[in-house]
């Protein structure tokens, strides 16, 4: 029984799998620490931190900023590796694998991608082949269906042809969305992807990574600090808090007020909505409802 | 959705050579005795069936050893200088990049300077303390164009241009205590010439070093396609970016260094021909690198044959005509906010 079990279980959720879904990515007592130099005392430290992602399941990482929820995100991304503990994705190390393999099977979603010169679309979302080519990697006919599909997925295929700089933010997402599905990865991150999207944006893009889990056996990680969206689309949180990890399991064993309230220090009301997902809402005085 | 193919390289590449081969047919009539278009091909025609010595001997003087000579080391210096440009600028991440506006061809003018005063008995010192000057420029601005360990584009260019100043002082310097030294030539130098031929034994080297400089370059082509969009980026999409960046580091300071002790400063070709080539075929690493080359190549024959004949029969330097036409066109891009 790993630790995201134990912990899990003793807070009442249930992170093991239902149906016997492959196990995807395996963080086992995972911790890092930067310092300014090697003598000098770590500046910022990632506690040992354990849970476990299925095939077609959606994990958040959820902690206000300076939490440590990037630090993870690169750990599971294999960029660093792990001081202490181990990070597997199908019983491979992410940090020991090679970029070309790694990228073969992670694809990272940042917030935005910033482009210099203007690119068509399409050729971005061609991009997310290059791992796959050798050599001046010009495109193969494969490469080219492959990314259509990507943009298809993600429902643009009318925006191929259009350049980036043109797109509206949503649509932008999309797109670096559909480089990261031309990728054929088995495991997606996405870090703080709703951060320049409206509500309504939001909650497409995460409706559509759910459905797109599903079809398509990924592993789906998704680092925020949207409460609401997390409680709604997560079958798994991640709480963390100053570089620790405070709670894994399902939003609705995570969730209990006392415990937003001081790691997000706000006040807040936590009730549990209709499909056993909690909804969370700002509690907020005002002077009038005082007196 | 219409990926670049290596078709389109092929054609594109062709249709620019082929603009070249006609600027040098240009170059080689004009000048201070004006050469008919018929005489040059019936004397080219001499020596390709390997008769050239019938050629009558003020053609031989004219053509093959003044015109030629320096038309071909326009072609390489433009071409080192715009792929280096290219290259810069995709590291860099920013458009404005190019050896000369980093400071690096004045870093490499300053190491080929001092190379000369400490061992002048060796030829091969002169591209070798270019090669070490531009390194070392190039590896200071780096570090000074970086602020919370992120590379800033205006401190990056700030820190190009103050280099660039203080290493031209520092020539300056060098060739004032110098004794003998013709500073007419100097001056000519430091705005970038074409007029002093590379010495014979040295002219292999620079070919072969031009060659491999820009094929090292080109194999990292789609790895600077996707540097371009950052570096993490880069990273998660599988380039192994500490390698990248080596490779064309050390290319792109031995392309300029190629070119500056060769001819001097010569500014704003590996800026503006670059942006040229992108405004026209996209800005793809993968045609923009050899399209570059060409167009470069293009640009400097262009440029030394204005130079040249302007004033005729005085001789402008070929850097202060790529100036003339640079600077403004910089401004310009600095206004228009990059894009």
């Amino acid at each position: 029984m790993s630790m995201s079990d134990i912990s899990a279980r003793a807070f009442g959720g249930d992170p093991a799998p239902p149906d016997g879904r492959t196990l995807r990515l395996n963080v086992e007592q995972a911790s890092y620490a930067y310092s300014a130099s090697a003598q000098s005392a770590p500046t910022f430290t990632l506690g040992a931190t354990s849970f476990q992602a299925h095939a077609r399941e959606l994990v958040a990482i959820l902690g206000p900023n300076a939490s440590g929820k990037s630090t993870l995100l690169r750990l599971i991304s294999g960029t660093i590796a792990p001081l202490s503990g181990r990070v597997e994705l199908d019983g491979e190390e992410t940090s020991r694998l090679d970029t070309k393999t790694r990228a073969q099977r992670i694809a990272v979603v940042h917030q935005e991608s910033p482009v210099v010169y203007p690119a068509l679309a399409g050729d971005f979302v061609l991009q997310g082949r290059y791992p796959y080519g050798r050599a001046l990697r010009f495109a193969s006919k494969e490469d080219i269906e492959i990314a259509h599909n990507a943009l298809a997925q993600v429902g643009g295929d009318h925006l191929a042809n259009r350049t980036i700089g043109e797109l509206s933010g949503g649509e932008k997402q999309r797109v670096i969305l559909a480089r990261a599905l031309a990728q054929q990865p088995r495991l997606i991150l996405l870090d703080e992807p709703t951060l320049h999207l409206d509500i309504g944006a939001q909650v497409e893009l995460l409706e559509r990574m759910r459905q797109l889990a599903q079809e398509k056996d990924y592993a789906v990680i998704v680092v925020t600090h949207e409460l609401a969206l997390a409680a709604e689309f997560a079958d798994q949180v991640v709480l963390l808090q100053h570089g620790r990890c405070l709670r894994v399991g399902a939003p609705a064993a995570v969730y209990q007020r006392e415990l937003l309230e001081q790691v997000f220090e706000t006040p807040l009301d936590v009730e549990l909505g209709p499909a056993g997902r909690p909804r969370v809402n700002l509690r907020v005085h005002r002077s009038e409802d005082i007196t | 959705m219409q990926p670049l193919t290596a078709r389109r390289v092929m054609w594109t590449c062709g249709g620019l050579a082929a603009v070249l081969v006609g600027c040098v047919v240009l170059a080689l009539k004009l000048g201070a005795v004006p050469i008919s278009v018929t005489d040059l091909i019936v004397n080219l025609g001499r020596v390709a069936i390997g008769q050239s010595d019938q050629l009558p001997t003020e053609y031989r003087l004219i053509v093959f050893d003044l015109r030629l000579p320096r038309i071909l080391l326009g072609i390489l210096v433009g071409a080192a200088l715009s792929v280096s440009g290219a290259s810069f600028q995709a590291l860099l991440r920013n458009p404005l990049a190019d050896p000369f506006v980093l400071g690096v061809s004045s870093g490499a003018a300053l190491g080929s300077l001092l190379a000369l005063t400490l061992a002048p008995q060796y030829a091969l010192v002169t591209p070798l303390g270019a090669f070490l000057g531009a390194m070392a420029t190039i590896a200071a601005v780096y570090f000074l164009g970086r602020r919370d360990g992120q590379l800033d584009s205006t401190t990056l260019l700030l820190g190009g241009i103050i280099s660039a100043s203080f290493l031209s002082a520092m020539i300056m310097f060098l060739v004032t205590t110098l004794a003998g030294r013709d500073l007419r030539g100097i001056v000519f130098w430091l705005m970038g010439d074409l007029s002093t031929p590379v010495p014979a034994g040295l002219r292999w080297i620079f070919a072969v070093g031009l060659l491999a400089g820009i094929g090292a370059i080109y194999t990292t082509a789609a790895d600077l396609n996707l540097m371009l969009t950052g570096e993490r980026e880069a990273i998660h999409l599988g380039v192994d970016v500490t390698r990248v960046k080596l490779v064309v580091y050390v290319s792109a300071s031995l392309l300029t260094a190629l070119a500056v002790s060769a001819s001097g400063a010569i500014g704003y070709v590996g800026l503006l021909v670059p942006h040229a080539v992108r405004l026209i075929f996209g800005s793809d690493y993968r045609l923009l690198i050899p399209a570059s080359a060409l167009g470069g190549a293009i640009a400097i024959v262009l440029a030394d044959t204005l130079a040249r004949t302007v004033l005729a029969p005085t001789e402008l330097p070929v850097g202060a005509m790529t100036a003339i036409v640079g600077a403004p066109v910089f401004i310009y891009l600095l206004r228009r906010g990059l894009r």
